[in-house]
């Protein structure tokens, strides 16, 4: 199962190669992994999406909490949780075909951030399913280029 | 009073109650070395290669208990440490190695012997640090002292630039150590000890599988309580023998791949499996599924990923071995004198002594004017000493003789590389030993090829009056492996032929230190007694059965009752 970890870290000089050397040494794997300082000094929090059953998930997230400079460890599946990602997505677009792009944009709310001769340059957010839904509907277009920052959730407030 | 990093790290080391040093100088630790006549309480000892340096420092620790501590240089300094700190990983042994690094400046330019010793020991250390700042120094020796003998203990290394040896600051070192991501669990659930209680009451085939942890955690002496009270049989590890004396009428002998008929048999037949500071290794378990498959499995270790990692575990327990033990000593008193329920064991002991009975370790005896066999020199040895020695070992056939033949009796009295298996291990480690205790007897039981890994370190004892014995059986192979090529791959002796071996009764002589051979049984025990009572670093030779194989003997994936016997 995908499982969808938050991880506390102090913001120091190796601690990412810390998590990802203890995900590749030990053969589980990350499917995303977002990194960003958090309000407090010195401390950032990773978003790490991972899949494995429920002993490897197990395993994972002990070795991580055993890692000196890791604070903290909450596995968001077992909540209610936000999860949300940021796509930039760079699509062909000649002039006949730009109506249409514009008003799938429309509707899924996102914008376009970029214009150029024969593209346009998309900025998407929302769920891995959003996310999904607009790359299957722009491939008819011909997708040029995407950029993708994982995912990053929150543990919902009301629950 | 402003000091300099160098002063500063070796001021650091006095208030960790640091005695010995192991270490090889070098360009990047050369302030450091220049400090060192200034601190007359702080014994160096120089090695001759930064492998010993490593092998040492952990021998040392885990003869002790104390932290073992080693300095070396940058780059090939540093990388020559590599082995031996993952062998210290793998065993959960407290040591700091303490590396000079290239000036702040340079760090990233491929500078003359610039490694990025951080990196590359990352996997194999319980953490590690490059100081950078010198005003984050003494916290930073503080940290690595307390991480590397706390909790699940490991080596930490220390990365300090020339620079910030030079630089100077105000020393200042602290009391305490707050490491937010870091608060190791030591006590007992009362609940789960309450629950152990019982079901140690209830059972009718307990067994307790005992592993380095509770040598680590010093349990040994409540857990030989516990089972001679309750008359429960005991097996252990290779790192867990010494840890329940090995004369003991409930000793089982050692379980796993070589381990004993009895261990084993036990183990499968058990309905309650109590580990206590053991990590399942495949080693030990054989055929997973198979291991232990009619017990209640309760599992008690301070590392929590050590638990549900290979075996599934019904009653798991994170804590501190020692304390847990103290805890279940109290609750058995409780339980057992509340229920008289408590199912006696004499049935089971019954069936174990069959066992022990039937199929004691043994090997065929020499034949008439035969090689010696080496396991009658292991045998040898522990008659002689009747145990009271320090026993290192190399790794291999040597090994597992050496765990066989005798009967361990108190923690910290076998030093060997259990979780790496480290060719080159045993004899700087008694060396380490030898220096913590300059009046014991350390001998290294060794293979003629493990010998040859770190046999430079003959110099070093024989400069520092450390009278180690090596006990070489020499059968002329790389033993071990060459068991496997006849058991395995159709006698396919590629490459564990030794045909050129040096002489090594020449090679003692030539470093300053004794060197004996025996090539007949009948000269063994004089010559053993002869070199034991030498009071300096000596060689022993002995010429063994060069096709002699390890037995009992598990194949590898096969479950632990599958063995083949003698
Ligand atoms: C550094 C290292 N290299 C290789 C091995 C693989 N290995 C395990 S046992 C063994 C043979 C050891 O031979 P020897 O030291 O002569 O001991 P014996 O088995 O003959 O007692 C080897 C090569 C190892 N354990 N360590």
């Amino acid at each position: 199962m995908r499982h969808i970890l938050s991880v506390l870290v102090e913001n120091e000089p190796g601690v990412l190669s810390r998590v990802s050397g203890l995900f590749s040494g030990r053969g589980f794997n990350i499917e995303t992994l977002n990194v960003a300082p958090t309000l407090e000094d010195g401390v950032s929090i990773m978003t790490i999406t991972t899949i494995g059953d429920e002993q490897i998930i197990e395993q994972i997230i002990k070795q991580l909490r055993k890692l000196v400079t890791v604070i903290k460890v909450v596995d968001l599946t077992e909540v209610k949780n936000v999860e949300r990602e940021m796509m930039l997505l760079k699509v062909a677009a000649e002039e006949g075909k730009r109506a249409e792009i514009l008003r799938i944009v429309d509707v899924f709310r996102c914008k376009v951030v970029d214009v150029g001769f024969d593209e346009l340059t998309i900025e998407v957010t929302g769920t891995q399913d959003k996310l999904t839904a607009l790359i299957n509907l722009m491939q008819r277009f011909g997708i040029k280029e995407t950029a993708r920052t994982g995912a990053v959730a929150m543990r919902r407030s009301m629950q | 009073m402003e000091l300099t990093g160098a002063q500063i790290l070796l001021e650091s080391l006095g208030r960790e109650g640091v005695d010995v040093i192991f270490g090889f100088p070098g360009g990047a630790v050369i302030d450091i070395y220049h400090q060192i006549p200034n601190y007359p309480n702080l014994k160096h000892v120089l090695v001759r290669h930064e492998q010993g340096a490593i092998h040492m420092a952990d021998g040392y620790a885990r003869a002790t208990g104390k932290v073992g501590v080693c300095l070396v240089t940058s780059g090939p300094g540093a990388t020559n440490t590599v082995t031996g700190i993952a062998t210290a990983y793998m065993d959960s042994i407290p040591v700091v190695i303490i590396t000079g690094q290239v000036p702040t400046p340079l760090i990233g330019n491929d500078a003359f012997q610039e490694v990025d010793i951080v990196g590359i020991t990352r996997p194999c250390t319980k953490h590690n640090y490059l100081v950078k700042d010198i005003t984050k120094l003494a916290k930073t020796i503080k940290e690595a002292f307390f991480l590397a003998q706390s909790g699940r203990p490991g080596p930490v290394l220390v990365d300090l630039p020339k620079d910030v040896q030079q630089q100077r600051c105000v020393f200042n070192y602290p009391k305490k150590v707050a490491l937010r991501g870091y608060n190791p669990h030591y006590d007992p659930n009362v609940k789960q000890v309450r629950k152990v209680a019982e079901l140690l009451c209830k059972a009718k085939h307990p067994v307790i599988y005992a592993g380095g942890g509770v040598i680590s955690s010093s349990a040994s002496k409540d857990l030989t309580k516990l089972a001679q009270t309750y008359n429960i049989p005991v097996t252990a590890t290779l790192m867990g023998l010494g840890c329940f004396p090995g004369d003991d009428p409930l000793w089982l002998g050692m379980l796993g791949m070589h381990g004993t008929f009895a261990a084993n048999h036990s183990i499968s037949n058990a309905d309650l499996i109590l580990a206590v500071g053991a990590r399942f290794d495949d080693r030990v378990t054989g055929k997973l599924s198979e291991f232990a498959s009619k017990a209640t499995m309760v599992h008690i270790d301070i590392d929590p990923t050590s638990i549900q990692k290979n075996v599934r575990v019904d009653v798991p327990i994170v804590a501190d071995c020692r304390l847990f033990m103290e805890a279940l000593n109290r609750e058995m008193a409780d339980v057992a004198q509340q229920k008289d329920a408590c199912v006696p064991k004499d049935k089971w002991l019954a069936q174990i002594t069959e066992w022990k009975t039937k199929h004691p370790l043994k090997y065929k005896p020499a034949a008439k004017g035969g090689p010696i066999k080496p396991q009658s020199v292991v045998e040898a040895i522990y008659k002689i000493t009747k145990g009271d020695c320090i026993i290192s070992t190399e790794v291999g056939q040597n090994q597992m003789w050496a765990a066989q033949f005798f009967n361990y009796k108190k923690p910290r009295t076998l030093l060997t590389s259990g979780g790496l298996g480290t060719m080159g291990f045993g004899f700087p480690a008694a060396i380490g030993a030898q220096a913590a205790f300059p009046e014991k007897l350390v001998i290294d039981v060794a293979g003629d090829g493990s010998i040859q890994m770190c046999i430079q370190e003959l110099a070093t004892a024989v400069c520092y009056n450390l009278p180690v014995k090596i006990v070489i059986l020499n059968n002329g192979y790389l033993g071990m492996v060459r068991q496997w090529q006849e058991l395995f791959y159709d006698k396919n002796y590629c490459s564990t032929c030794l045909d050129v071996a040096p002489d090594f009764v020449k090679l003692a002589e030539a470093y300053g230190a004794a060197g004996f051979r025996v090539t007949e049984a009948k000269d063994l025990d004089a010559t053993l007694k002869k070199a034991f009572a030498t009071p300096k670093a000596c060689i022993v030779e002995v010429v063994v059965d060069p096709e002699e194989n390890v037995y009992p003997m598990v194949p590898a994936g096969k479950s632990i009752t599958e063995m083949i016997l003698v």
